[in-house]
């Protein structure tokens, strides 16, 4: 019955196909052959498809038969086993067993030709535990699809698992002429080759199990039918007439299952699982008697060997060897051949190994197989696609490689050529069409890793470049903040415009139209300046941590702007009495106090580049130059001084000269009345607040805001009585008056907090210093000598100069300006205090280091007369003195602060240097070694490239060349100084 | 009368509903073509070296596309001047030799003992492919060197090659035929035969 079943096993047919001789009979006249172990074994590292393996062992290494000596790398890779027992001869660059005849990474072994097994762990337990654990054990064991291209068979059993699979087809096809290493396969583990199928049956549970074989092989299948229906499997055996390709496995599939391969797809997508008989034996080894894939089955035939005959040979033995084994005889030998006679390719050298790939070996005479014919035109005879098994167009395809139309050959399935060679094989032109596909095909394959490259490299490229545009984008936008920040003078000044403009329109009511909008303006501008205001102190306090001397500037800036403000506020003020004058007086007095406030900067200006010469002129009394540049400024000064003055009489008498008449309608006067009313109270509110916030601040400043509440309240209460008394009051003066002076008195107050503020901050920073210095421990005395104490005084005086001004303030309120000036030399002192702070610290380190060093040769138990003769308590010694040096300077600072920046800067390098590392100086002076060399390199190969030069460049050359002697020798210096010292410790 | 005017109003008519319909479709179905910039670039190698005088590969393809020359990219070769001839309808014409010469691909290798650290290819290297800290060893990232030989001019110490990538067994491709040859002229095949067997 089961051989009944076995009959029925339906065959179809595919498309094509060709009966070329077949040469099998040569090869089974002899029984299976076991050669001699060979002198070495070469185990290329990629036998697989994928990833090379990656060596486990090491040149030397002992190995035992079966070990692992290369493990996977990555999904598509596989392991590698020692074939036999032995040692590690080398890991280098090969021959191998490939169509381009390059070499490639081998692992050497040479056999001690004890062949001692590694010892075995077969899976016996393997219907028990899960499928992917024995996956991964057959993955361990280094099994691969031994058919052809070898893919790893964990991975094709996986994909098996997309679909529901119908039909398991084992491949005996063996369809090419000369092999029949799988005839004798199934002859001789016929038992093994059953099981292998039963485990992998239970890895993938098929519907169908086939196997296909052709029936020119009537042994293999009388015993595969005697055990099958001896074990009353349910594996079928399906014979195919003998015919090339049918071994192919989508022919294979079609032949058994009528079902086509859809272009593209794997046989997996239509449930087909294709296992070549060499991977189901190798399978049933691995996990019932746990060995390794370490051997195959190949054919050894050709008209050069005289025995020709199968062999069972470990991977990685010569061909060579295998050729002597079978009698070759050299001389008839016209090609050998790894593969068949179809789609093997010619070996240049039989120094290849064997590897798990390898099903044949041809040594062909030349009448076996003759050179190539020549290649003629194609004559469009159509033969080539008849015979095409895959049903593609081998003339189009032909036409299309040749023309390079690679994406035309591509529409016409080039991918889809098995590359068989029926085509070649029956075209009568003998045009060697395989070739010309398969340079198509691996032209199309370069050109997508190219595209895949460079597409890579783009992304790459654009990312970068995206970075950078943000890091750019990120500094503009820091650098505009600052800019920002600082012309935030500039927004003071907008505050001005609306703030003139209020007066405008309650001197000149002529049309209720205009002053309502005039009013809107207000309001707008005011929510503005308060928005900017703002942002204005958040800018401080962040630019005060970053960058104090950014912050001085700005501070000096929004001073200016400030003062002229006040400035504004004064005239205002003198203006108000004649209220109505405002009129003309709001167009004359802006441009002027615009004049006055330039003139002012400059001022500033050329009194901080005086400064700045002055400094220069101390540190350098004799340059000449120098001191002319200073007298300059100090004449620009004078005259920029006398602008300033000029100016702001000007404006006095502008102010005071402007005049208009008041026109306004009762009602609209009313309107106004009450909105200047409302707009009073809330001046008097905001200066309430900043009252209360003063009085958390600071007592003293209470005081002048305190009376700015008071005045700002009168003014609302007159305001309110006016309101209430319209026609007895004269409608014009007070309320526009009152609106702006209390609006700008809220301002200086907040004006005069900041420079209260940063006072402050320079007292906090004097305060701090000292409790620095007292906590390194200095004594009064030496705290004394510093500069801190009498900075701390004298901030503190500016301070309580800077209260008393403000409590002044009231009725002067110009005088701000005078306190900006203050303030910014007392930014520039705490910047200058930063710097000396720095450098003690780092003299203080010094001395630190010193005494470290000395107490570790203490501690390694030298004595006295060694430490003194190390050079430690000679740099102890320097490094106090300059520390005293540096506090010396610092006191006398006090007194000019300026110098000692300069000084202390030189100080702090001359300090340094001795201070730096003996290490790091050879290091640096290692870099400066090769540089220069690298130097001569460049000029040398400059004066190759460029000898009209010549002179140049060899001067060029000799100049470095003594750079880098002298670099070499202070290098030779340091070196010994360093092991100098290092012997004396 | 009346008939022809019916004619011609029917006709109208048609025109009419065909132009909508027509209209209608070519805003439905309307297809975005690659701007002809994005197909030149996707030609060019985007080895972003700068060889054709250009700060990039894109930079050069909207040259291309404002009229320059397609000879003047030497990392794409001939194979690359073929194609965009082909994209823009014009003669393929040889490699510009002032640009430089097509050659071997190549990646940059760092002497790793050699570098001192100065950061300097890294800021050169347009395909960030070089991996490295200040005062620490430099070394290029194989894979992702586009070969562009930016790196090796700013290297104070010289240690950066120009190194061929080599054929290895699996990026070796097969040679293209040689085609007919000239010792095929004996085209009848019974000559062929006498002369194999020989
Ligand atoms: S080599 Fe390719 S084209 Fe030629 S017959 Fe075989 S499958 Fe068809
Ligand atoms: S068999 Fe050869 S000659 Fe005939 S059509 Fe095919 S390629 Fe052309
Ligand atoms: S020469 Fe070629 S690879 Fe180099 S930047 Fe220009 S287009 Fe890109
Ligand atoms: S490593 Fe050098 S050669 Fe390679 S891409 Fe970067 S800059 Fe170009």
């Amino acid at each position: 019955m089961q051989a009944a079943k076995l009959q029925t096993a339906q065959v179809f047919s595919f498309h094509g196909g060709i009966h070329p001789p077949e040469n099998k009979t040569q090869s089974l006249q002899l029984p299976l052959g076991k050669p001699s172990l060979p002198n070495e074994l070469i185990l290329p590292l990629g036998q697989h498809i994928g990833q090379s393996s990656r060596p486990l062992v090491k040149v030397g290494d002992k190995v035992l038969k079966g070990e692992t000596i290369a493990i996977n790398n990555g999904f598509l890779s596989s392991f590698l086993h020692a074939p036999t027992s032995g040692t590690i001869a080398a890991i280098e660059e090969r021959l191998i067993a490939h169509p381009s005849g390059l070499s490639d990474l081998c692992i050497i072994l040479a056999p001690d030709g004890n062949e001692t097994w590694t010892p075995l762990e077969p899976l016996d337990n393997w219907q028990d535990i899960s499928k992917t654990d024995v996956l991964a054990y057959l993955s361990e064991m280094g099994i691969i699809g031994m058919g052809g291209a070898g893919f790893p068979t964990q991975v094709k059993l996986q994909g098996a698992h997309k679909n529901p699979l119908t039909h398991f087809i084992i491949n005996a096809a063996e369809c090419e002429p000369y092999i029949t290493a799988d005839d004798m396969l199934i002859r001789e583990k016929t038992l093994e080759l059953v099981l292998g199928i039963e485990i992998l049956q239970h890895l993938v549970e098929a519907d169908n199990i086939v196997i296909g074989i052709e029936d020119n092989k009537p042994t293999a299948i009388a015993a595969l039918k005697a055990i099958l229906s001896e074990r009353n499997s349910q594996i079928q055996i399906a014979v195919v007439p003998t015919k090339y390709p049918s071994g192919g496995e989508k022919q294979l599939i079609q032949l058994l299952t009528g079902k086509e391969v859809p272009s593209g797809q794997y046989p997996a997508d239509i449930g087909v699982l294709c296992q070549n008989v060499g991977t189901c034996v190798a399978v049933h080894d691995a996990i019932t008697l746990g060995k390794p894939l370490i051997s195959r089955f190949t054919t050894l035939t050709g008209d050069a060997l005289k025995a020709p005959q199968n062999v069972e040979v470990l991977f990685g033995t010569p061909v060579a060897h295998l050729l002597e084994y079978a009698d070759f005889e050299p001389k008839k030998l016209s090609r050998l051949i790894m593969g068949g006679p179809m789609m093997g390719y010619t070996l240049d050298s039989a120094a290849v190994p064997i590897v798990k790939t390898s099903n044949c070996i041809l040594a062909a005479s030349k009448k076996e197989l003759p050179a190539p014919a020549p290649e003629q035109a194609c004559i469009r005879c159509g033969m080539c696609e008849q015979a095409c098994p895959a049903s593609l167009l081998p003339q189009q395809l032909l036409w299309f490689s040749k023309s390079q139309e690679f994406e035309k050959a591509e529409h016409h399935n080039l991918f889809d050529c098995i590359e068989c060679g029926a085509c070649s094989y029956v075209c009568p032109s003998s045009i060697p069409l395989v070739q010309y596909y398969r340079h198509s095909k691996s032209s199309i394959r370069e050109a997508r890793e190219a595209n895949v490259k460079s597409d890579l490299a783009k992304q790459r490229f654009e990312a970068r470049k995206a970075r950078q545009d943000a890091e750019a984008a990120e500094k503009e936008a820091k650098r505009l903040a600052r800019q920002k920040a600082s012309s935030n003078k500039a927004t003071d000044k907008k505050k001005a415009a609306p703030e003139k403009a209020a007066p405008t329109a309650a001197a000149a009511p002529a049309t209720t139209d205009e002053s309502k909008k005039l009013k809107v303006d207000i309001a707008i501008g005011k929510s503005k300046l308060k928005k900017l205001q703002k942002q204005l102190l958040e800018a401080q306090e962040n630019e005060h941590v970053e960058e104090i001397n950014n912050l001085q500037l700005q501070v000096t800036d929004q001073e200016k702007a400030i003062a002229s403000l006040e400035e504004q506020l004064a005239q205002m003020t003198s203006a108000a009495p004649d209220a109505p004058a405002t009129n003309t007086a709001k167009a004359s007095p802006a441009p002027v106090s615009d004049e006055l406030k330039k003139a002012k900067v400059d001022v500033a200006l050329i009194g901080v580049k005086l400064k700045k010469l002055q400094k220069q002129l101390v540190e350098t009394p004799d340059d000449q130059e120098l001191k002319d540049k200073v007298s300059a400024f100090e004449t620009d000064l004078k005259a920029a001084q006398d602008t300033v003055s000029k100016l702001s009489e000007s404006t006095q008498a502008s102010t005071n000269t402007a005049a208009a008449e008041p026109k306004a309608a009762i009602s609209d006067e009313l309107k106004k009345l009450k909105i200047d009313a409302a707009i009073a109270k809330a001046a008097v509110k905001k200066v309430e607040k900043a009252l209360k916030k003063a009085e958390e601040i600071n007592a003293p400043e209470i005081e002048a805001i305190r009376q700015q509440l008071q005045e700002a309240q009168q003014r609302a209460d007159e305001l309110e009585k006016t309101l209430a008394n319209p026609e007895a009051a004269a409608p014009k003066a007070a309320p526009v008056k009152a609106e702006p002076e209390t609006n700008v008195d809220a301002d200086a107050a907040k004006k005069r907090k900041i420079d209260l503020a940063i006072a402050k901050a320079g007292i906090k920073k004097a305060e701090k210093n000292i409790q620095l210095l007292k906590e390194q421990g200095k004594d009064e005395a030496e705290i004394n000598a510093s500069e801190w104490p009498s900075k701390l005084k004298e901030a503190q005086d500016k301070l309580a100069g800077l209260e008393k001004e403000q409590a002044s303030e009231a009725t002067a309120p110009s005088v701000a300006t005078v306190t900006s000036a203050p303030i910014a030399t007392a930014n520039i002192d705490a910047d200058a205090a930063k710097k000396r702070k720095i450098d003690l610290a780092i003299a203080k380190a010094g001395i630190k280091k010193a005494e470290k060093n000395i107490q570790l040769l203490k501690d390694q138990g030298k004595d006295e007369s060694e430490i003194e003769a190390s050079e430690w308590p000679k740099k102890l010694i320097e490094a106090q003195q300059k520390l005293a040096a540096l506090e010396a300077e610092e006191s006398t600072s006090a007194t000019s602060v300026s110098t000692p920046v300069e000084k202390t800067a030189a100080n702090s390098e001359a300090k340094v240097e001795p201070e730096m590392d003996l290490a790091t100086q050879i290091k640096k002076e290692k870099i400066a070694v090769a540089l220069a060399k690298a130097q001569i390199n460049k000029l040398n190969k400059r004066l190759e490239s460029s000898p009209e030069e010549a002179d140049n460049i060899k001067q060029e050359i000799v100049a470095t060349e003594q750079r880098l002697q002298s670099a070499e020798t202070l290098l030779e210096k340091l070196i010994h100084s360093q092991t100098n010292m290092q012997e004396n410790r | 009368m009346l008939t022809v005017l019916l004619a011609i109003g029917i006709l109208v008519l048609l025109s009419l509903i065909f132009g909508a319909i027509l209209g209608y479709a070519n805003v439905r179905f309307h297809v975005e073509g690659d701007p002809i910039v994005d197909q030149i670039d996707a030609l060019l190698p985007q080895t972003q070296c700068g060889q054709c005088g250009h700060p990039g590969c894109r930079p050069y393809a909207e040259a291309i596309a404002n009229g320059e020359a397609i000879n003047h990219c030497p990392p794409g070769g001939q194979a690359t001047i073929q194609a965009l001839a082909d994209l823009l309808d014009v003669e393929a014409v040889p490699l510009d030799g002032d640009h430089g010469t097509e050659s071997a691909k190549r990646v940059a290798v760092i002497r790793e003992d050699e570098c001192i650290g100065c950061t300097k290819c890294i800021q050169a290297c347009p395909v960030d492919a070089i991996l490295g800290a200040a005062k620490q060893m430099h070394t290029v990232i194989a894979d992702e060197c586009t070969g562009c030989d930016l790196c090796v001019e700013p290297c104070p110490v010289d240690c950066i090659d120009m190194v061929e990538v080599g054929v290895t067994a699996k990026t070796w491709s097969w040679d293209k035929p040689q085609g007919i040859a000239a010792t095929s002229l004996n085209v009848i095949a019974t000559d062929r035969q006498a002369e194999v067997t020989h």
